[in-house]
């Protein structure tokens, strides 16, 4: 059994601002099968955490957790000041306005077309203009270069193609926080590099905090060395710009617990047997 | 297969019945709140009404006409043929019309919903939904419920005076009896606990139609055969449902309006 590995706060985390998302011993169980045992970490302004753990870790879950889509056993959720755990679901739809969520599966409404799909949260607020909501429409969409799909419909969108457009929809409101579940999950490695480079784009663009579950250890590494340059409109290797910090933690889960918490340094310089044997 | 125990399947029984009692409840709560969704409300009550015509139509013509038939060979041999405009009149404005068109409407659509709402669910789109600031509740089942009700009332409605009609044509063209006397004596017999009843019974079984097929959807598991065992269940059970409540409605209003 090895020992957790839970090092001290990362010195890229910026320290001013209050953490966005704060975790306090948080426990859940489904079926009295613990799920998450205790569980504690901060997500810090401008901060992207990757979360790892084998299949049935609970990595969805403080996904959900953390947007109030279902109540723990146990422990405090904090997200953007308010605490979850105590509030209505009414007051959470509130709460849910102010953070974006790209689903496992894109979870795209079927029924309805990209644009429809892209506006929907805009649509469902009432208070923009039609000629607004179709200027931020199309904004979202050239963001993930997908402005030419806007009259089909999710069927007839490739999966990366249906990831982008849930990342447009994620987006389009300008959220202070992204939870990300397994983005490049099932996808091939170019479409995957495609994602990452949009995630990267939106942090290193707009500064947005965000929780990244993957599966793919080597897609949070490359978000990790990797800087959005806006001149160039690409990704680019950190080594090209070594003064820049990325604010990019790694926080890997084993049988409900936390097992490391802490930036790429740190992971690289663990010598806990599993997650040797996790990153290798 | 796994066995349950009789204590464990009581449980989950009466969990069912709280959650279903939740979701009903806040069906109709959500109504009265903002957002109203009066777009979404149109769109499922051009759905479940002017979908459900055709089958409404059918049913009810047929009801009647079948009734007819069968009502005139028992009503002949008392030789009181002149009240079969009565007694298809009654049978189908109390019973026959609400409770047929509830039938019909629960399989085409309490299966629909479930299906529907269930696809959702096992696709995360009820979660994504939620997670941008929507209520499901308000968005997807309270328009539902208020289409149900409201197009079943007059789904009734049609059932009932497609039924006279069918009553009508078998009476006069196959049975050879004036039209004018069967729907003279049609008319007469019908007092207003009758029509109160008729039109109480869809109200009822609307709601119960849509409650059900939405509470079926929204608590689907386990992937595509969930949503499949869902939309069986919402269905059996509506109909079982209204078939039970029928009953209980009738007893009630019978006994509140004095009927002996």
């Amino acid at each position: 059994m090895s020992t957790s590995t839970i090092p001290e706060p990362s010195p890229a985390r910026p320290q001013a601002a209050p953490p966005i998302i704060v975790f306090e011993k948080v426990s859940i169980a489904f079926d009295d099968k613990p799920v998450l045992r205790e569980v504690s970490f901060e997500l810090e302004k401008g901060e992207t955490k990757a979360i790892f753990g084998v299949a049935g870790a609970g990595k969805s879950t403080i996904l959900k957790l953390a947007l109030g889509l279902i109540k723990p056993d146990s422990g405090d959720i904090r997200v953007l000041g308010e605490d979850v755990t105590a509030m209505a679901e009414r007051d959470l739809f509130e709460l849910r306005r102010k953070i974006g969520m790209v689903f496992q599966e894109s979870a795209l409404f079927d029924s309805l077309n990209v644009r429809d799909n892209v506006a929907f949260r805009l649509m469902e607020e009432g208070t923009v203009s039609p000629e607004d909501i179709e200027a931020r429409v199309h904004e979202a969409l050239s963001f993930v270069e997908l402005e030419n799909t806007i009259d089909l419909f999710p069927s007839e969108l490739s999966g990366g193609m249906r990831r982008r457009v849930a990342i447009a929809r994620a987006i389009i409101t300008h959220p202070e926080v992204i939870l990300y579940d397994s983005p490049t999950g099932g996808l091939d490695p170019v479409t995957s590099t495609t994602i990452i480079e949009l995630i990267v784009k939106q942090r290193d663009v707009s500064g947005t905090s965000s929780l990244l579950v993957t599966h793919r250890l080597q897609d949070a590494f490359v978000m990790a060395s990797h800087y959005f340059d806006v001149q160039t409109g690409h990704m680019w290797p950190l080594k090209d710009d070594p003064k820049r910090k990325i604010p990019m933690t790694f926080l890997i889960l084993r049988d409900g617990k936390i097992i490391f918490d802490g930036n790429v340094q740190q992971l690289s310089e663990c010598r806990d047997e599993y997650i040797r044997e996790y990153i290798s | 297969m796994e066995l349950t125990s009789p204590t464990d399947f009581a449980k989950d029984k009466i969990i069912a019945l709280q959650e279903y009692s939740v979701l009903a409840g806040n069906a109709v709560t959500s109504l009265f709140g903002r957002p109203r969704y009066f777009a979404d409300m149109i769109q499922q009550a051009d759905l479940i009404g002017f979908g459900s015509l055709p089958i409404v139509v059918l049913t009810g013509f047929f009801t009647g006409a079948v009734l007819t038939l069968n009502s005139a060979n028992s009503l002949e041999r008392f030789g009181s043929l002149s009240l079969l405009g009565q007694l298809v009149s009654v049978g189908m404005v109390r019973e026959l019309g609400p409770v047929l068109t509830g039938l019909m409407v629960a399989g085409r659509n309490s299966s629909g919903m479930a299906s529907e709402l269930g696809s959702m669910i096992v696709t995360e789109q009820i979660d994504a939904m939620r997670a941008l600031g929507t209520d499901p509740m308000k968005k997807l089942v309270a328009p539902r419920v208020a289409a149900t009700v409201f197009m079943l009332f007059f789904l009734s409605i049609i059932s009932d005076l497609l039924g006279l009609v069918g009553g009508s044509a078998v009476a006069s063209l196959l049975l050879g009896l004036d039209y004018r006397q069967y729907w003279s004596s049609a008319w007469q017999i019908l007092k207003f606990a009758d029509v109160f009843m008729g039109l109480l019974k869809p109200v009822v079984f609307g709601f119960i139609i849509s409650t059900v097929g939405c509470y079926y959807g929204m608590s689907a598991k386990g992937g595509t055969q969930g949503v499949g065992r869902a939309t069986t269940q919402a269905v059996v059970t509506a109909s079982v449902l209204i078939l039970l409540v029928d009953f209980f409605v009738t007893k009630f209003l019978m006994a509140i309006f004095g009927y002996s």
